[in-house]
């Protein structure tokens, strides 16, 4: 099991404005290895790979080919159409692209922290396509993403999924089709446990019954709007002329979507007891819960998850971060499986995203499923819990061509990636990675000497007119300080430095 | 009596920008006695609604150019000025400014025990919001930055007030006048957005990029029903509800009947995609500010036929950075390229127009457009900018931006190319009131050192230790520009240089006594400003440091500690 020492920042922090939002703009190494949008996808077969297929099983010297983004045949007879792209993968492994249900990637703002229901807002409107993140995550093999919300709040902003291309505006980024969400959490963060912000009274609500409370109230009111539409569209169409139409409610319209089953609900949670709140709550108003997200202490109740039908998207092993994280167990994934729940293993981390095969992995050792079980934690199981199951999460004919390419078994500690495609675009390939990464260099250096130069030459040009006058006072010199800015510390800061370190 | 004077020094110095109490407006510098007839014969106009004329004449009378051409007749009751080896231009715009606005006063009690703030709660609490503001009614002739632009060449402003979401309305301002409303050409043109929060994490709602665009949406939605739900109230109030009265939303109402343009910021790439899509969504007649990534997105933007204001304070290392910093390729790549956008936007047929950004000295943001002119826009383009761009996307085209019979007289008179450097401008016309360009005191010497970077001013008042912060800019002749900020506010530098090893940098505040000089002098060793600062005939010692570098000074003190 890790030591859970970075996850204080990984896990807790995410209702805090992620620091990676702004940083997305300062990290930017080249741009997309992608084609443009609008040329047409190439024919592509991939060759003597081993397929791991998902859905049925594993095809030694298989080929895949790739037509208009699509997977057009896969088995061990393919034949090449004329002017196909080969990619030879002999000895390499195939499996359907990664997909992380859980994400913080590709967004310029994760929290609307002020309010307990901000689902007013949407990830849909800030989604960043220039955060390097996407490109790291697709170096895991990662094909698609739900970018959630942060967990702020009982009820937090609209949610959807991408796809990571790379190089694309972010109008290309959303997964065409897929059932948008909203992410809800139970526990801790909503709750405002872990942190004060001084000077600013504690936010409602501080305790679990609050956030019960709170989600309730927000359905009472979305269900009277929903009402009070209803009313109004009635009275126009009975002809009633002069009425004042209901204000529209941004906040409440998401929730009206949920009622009607035309948004996924993703909640963060860990204990069991709000787990079966929220049941209880969605039963009443009569909505489901797609996914539990995190979902720590999901093996207690596993039985009432595949009861009412609902996902789990859980960690592979990250456990006792806070409190309500203490009896987190390696072996929940398997559990649940075991349990007929439909679970996923999920990042909530975008260095985590980069190694999701190896936390499917892990569940073949605590818990003790197959091969092919652990593959499907982030394959298949987070496509039908994202509704996307009939596009994307296994290597079929008519599916996506989103694929994730690997230089050993991708469930083996030695796996790395090779190529990563979707739409039947290679948006990823460690060899032209590699060899790119001297030009970008060489642009860099290059253009921060034509930035400094730029800055630096009305300057220099003076000290050279002046030549004559500045020789009569070759010992003063004052102008040469500013020219050379490393600042050096006084002897004595040094000393004081030295002196602390040697006592520590 | 002497601790009074030194104690109202340290209260003015602490003060900073302190605007709390208008004086009476300074006189204006318009020389002799208020002429109304001009006539400037034998210079080259470059009206830029038409090609240049070498060797004419332009005719101004009582506010308004009355005869452009070779051969315009001039009145007999003319002053006339010889315009030999001299250019005439159209007045300068500056796009997007609160140039004219002086810094707020702080609100009475301040210094008081700090009360918690009343957050908001969501939309309904109109966060951030006071579109009923106007650059048109907060104009005053108090803001000394209104002399400096004009004597720039700047004769036209596009004021908005700052802060929050929804600022308040932009107005047209020409650059002179007795009295606040004679500066006004047209209000409102614009309705400003800003995406800015400003509390942080865990504040009133929104704390987020997230939040305020949500914010904005239902803004403009609340503003459609209430104008549609109040014209159906008032046909048939029985019996019906009465909606209910929301300052925000009748201010939005009525400026955008007026045509308004809402402003959107958009900077970056990613920026101004989405600001196509925003406007897209909201149904308004919307434009740009920032635009600096204009040279990835201009043809999408032409696709979508929105204007640009473009920020000419062009992206650049910060000042004092870590010089272990390594920024990404794509920052670089925007440092290089950003200058390279208005002739992007040009070429994809995009109406663009220059703004102030952060530049605090109009020579700069001249200087910036010549970076572009350096990146490819033709000159004439660049021109056309500052002057009839801005004024066909704010709808006065018809009153200025251009030199013709019957447009007001807004000129700027110069010995030589606008964008020239070594180019002086001699003199500027605003309404037809000439106003002599005063040549800026010079430094002497050449500089010793270098100026440019954050300062921290530290002295002592009888009251204890105050601190506030210079952010400098030096140009290779010494010329000294830029803010200082204290803990109640910014001031611009109105004059400042390094002559050898001699400085001096001026700001101007409000104070009781009407706005004052505030002056600071002294020796530059390098590394360390030392000197006094002086205001109202007193002075108090200080000393000036680059933060995070020990000066000799104060090193040895430590040495001796």
């Amino acid at each position: 099991m890790r030591i859970p020492t970075r996850l204080n920042a990984g896990r807790t922090l995410l209702s805090f404005p992620h620091i990676l939002s702004f940083l997305c703009f300062l990290h930017f190494p080249f741009s997309a290895n992608a084609a443009t949008p609008t040329d047409a996808p190439p024919i592509i077969l991939i060759q003597n790979a081993t397929i791991l297929t998902v859905s049925h099983g594993t095809i030694e010297h298989g080929s895949i080919l790739i037509r208009d983004g699509k997977i057009a045949g896969v088995g061990q007879s393919i034949k090449a159409p004329a002017g196909v792209q080969v990619i030879d993968a002999a000895g390499q492994f195939v499996i359907p692209g990664i997909i992380d249900c859980h994400s913080h990637i590709a967004a310029e703002s994760i929290n609307e922290g002020s309010v307990s229901v901000s689902s007013m807002v949407t990830m849909e409107e800030v989604l960043d396509p220039d955060d390097i993140d996407i490109y790291r995550d697709l170096a895991g093999g990662v094909t698609a993403a739900n970018i959630l919300h942060g967990s702020a709040n009982s009820i937090g902003g609209q949610t959807l999924v991408i796809k990571l291309r790379w190089g694309q505006p972010a109008s290309r980024l959303p997964f065409e089709g897929a059932m948008p969400g909203i992410k809800f959490a139970l526990g801790e963060n909503p709750k405002r446990s872990n942190f004060s912000i001084p000077g600013q009274p504690k936010r409602y609500p501080a305790t679990r019954m609050g956030v019960e409370e709170t989600i309730r109230g927000a359905f009472s009111e979305a269900r009277d709007y929903k009402k009070t539409w209803d009313d109004y569209k009635k009275r126009v169409t009975a002809g009633e002329k002069n009425l004042i139409p209901p204000r529209r409610d941004l906040r409440l319209e998401p929730l009206v979507e949920v009622l009607e089953g035309k948004r996924y609900v993703h909640s963060h949670c860990y204990r069991e007891d709000e787990i079966l709140m929220l049941l209880r709550v969605a039963k009443e108003f009569g909505f489901k819960v797609r996914t539990f997200q995190h979902i720590l202490e999901g093996y207690k109740v596993a039985d009432e998850l595949a009861a009412a039908g609902v996902g789990a998207s859980t960690f592979s092993d990250w456990w006792a971060y806070k409190v309500e994280a203490y009896d987190a167990i390696p072996y929940n994934a398997a559990l649940m499986t075991r349990r007929g729940v439909v679970v996923s293993i999920n990042s909530d981390d975008s260095e985590e995203a980069t190694h999701l095969n190896q936390e499917a992995a892990k569940s073949m050792k605590f818990g003790g499923l197959s091969h092919d079980e652990a593959l499907k934690l982030v394959t298949l199981n987070p496509a039908i819990q994202l509704g996307i199951d009939k596009r994307v999460g296994t290597i079929d004919v008519g599916k996506d061509a989103d694929l994730a390419i690997y230089n050993h078994d991708p469930l083996s500690a030695y796996a790395v990636v090779q190529k990563t495609l979707i739409d039947g675009r290679v948006y990823f390939d460690r060899e032209r990675d590699i060899a790119g990464r001297a030009e970008i260099e060489k642009e860099k250096k290059a253009l921060t000497e034509k930035l400094k130069a730029a800055e630096k030459k009305p300057e220099e040009k003076k000290p050279e007119e002046k030549k004559p006058e500045e020789k009569k006072l070759p010992e003063k010199k004052p102008e040469d300080k500013p020219k050379a800015p490393t600042p050096t510390p006084t002897p004595t800061a040094a000393q004081a430095g030295a002196a602390l370190g040697g006592a520590q | 009596m002497h601790r009074k004077q030194i104690r109202g020094c340290a209260f003015a110095l602490c003060l900073g920008v302190l605007l709390a109490w208008f004086c009476a407006p300074p006189a204006l510098h318009a020389q002799g006695g208020e002429p109304q007839y001009f006539a400037i014969r034998g210079a080259k106009v470059v009206p830029v609604s038409g090609p240049p004329l070498e060797n004419a004449t332009v005719v101004i009378s009582r506010g308004v150019i009355s005869a452009v051409g070779k051969d315009a007749a001039v009145p007999p009751e003319a002053w006339v000025i010889d315009g030999k080896g001299l250019i005439v231009y159209p007045g300068l715009v500056d796009a997007f400014t609160d140039v004219g606005i002086p810094a707020a006063a702080p609100p009475p009690g301040e210094g008081g025990a700090r009360r918690p703030q009343q957050q908001a709660q969501g939309p309904q609490d109109r966060p951030g919001s006071t579109p009923w503001r106007s650059g048109a009614d907060e104009v005053s002739l108090s803001d000394k930055r209104i002399e400096t632009w004009r004597n720039g060449g700047f004769t036209t402003v596009i004021c908005a007030p700052k802060g929050g979401f929804f600022p308040g309305q932009a107005a047209v301002l020409d650059l002179a006048g007795e009295r606040p409303g004679d500066f006004v050409v047209k209000s409102p043109v614009g309705i400003p957005l800003s995406f800015q929060t400003s509390g942080g994490f865990g504040s009133g709602f929104p704390d987020s990029l997230l939040g305020a665009l949500a914010y904005i949406h239902q803004v403009w939605l609340d503003t459609d029903w209430s104008i549609k739900a109040q014209a159906i109230y008032e046909k048939n109030p029985r019996g019906v509800a009465r909606p209910r009265y929301d300052r925000t939303e009748a201010a939005l109402a009525e400026a955008l009947e007026d045509h308004a343009l809402v402003l959107v910021p958009a900077n970056n790439a990613v920026q101004l995609r989405r600001a196509l899509e925003l406007v897209e969504r909201w149904q308004v007649k919307g434009a740009i500010y920032g635009g600096q990534m204009g040279y990835e997105v201009a043809p999408e933007i032409a696709a979508k036929k929105l204007t640009v204001l473009v920020d000419l304070k062009w992206p650049e290392a910060e000042k004092d950075a870590d010089p272990e910093y390594k920024p990404s390729l794509r920052t670089l790549r925007f440092r290089d390229r950003a200058p390279s956008s208005p002739a992007a936007l040009a070429k994809a047929g995009v109406k663009f127009a220059f703004y102030s950004g952060g530049i605090t000295a109009p020579k700069d943001i001249l200087k910036a457009a010549k970076k572009s002119i350096d990146a490819g826009l033709a000159p004439e383009a660049a021109l056309r900018a500052f002057t009839l761009s801005p004024a066909e996307i704010f709808g006065v085209a018809g009153r200025l931006g251009s030199i013709e019979n019957g447009k007001i007289a807004n000129l700027v008179v110069t010995d030589g190319d606008l964008f020239e450097e070594k180019t002086k401008i001699k003199m500027v016309l605003v309404d037809g009131r000439k106003f002599e360009v005063r040549e800026p005191e010079k430094p002497k010497d050449p500089p010793k050192g270098d100026l440019t970077g954050k300062w921290k001013l530290s002295y002592t008042t009888p009251e204890g230790a105050e601190e506030s912060t210079a952010d400098l800019t030096m140009d290779k002749d010494g010329t000294v520009s830029g803010t200082i900020t204290g803990h109640r506010g910014t001031a611009s530098v109105i004059t400042g240089y390094l002559s050898a090893d001699k400085f001096s940098f001026t700001i101007n505040i409000g104070l009781d006594e009407g706005p004052t000089n505030v002056t600071f002098s002294g020796t530059f060793d390098g590394t360390t400003l030392k000197g006094s600062i002086s205001v109202l005939g007193m002075s108090l010692d200080f000393i000036g440091v680059k933060p995070g570098r020990v000066s000799s000074g104060m090193g040895s003190l430590a040495g001796a500690q």
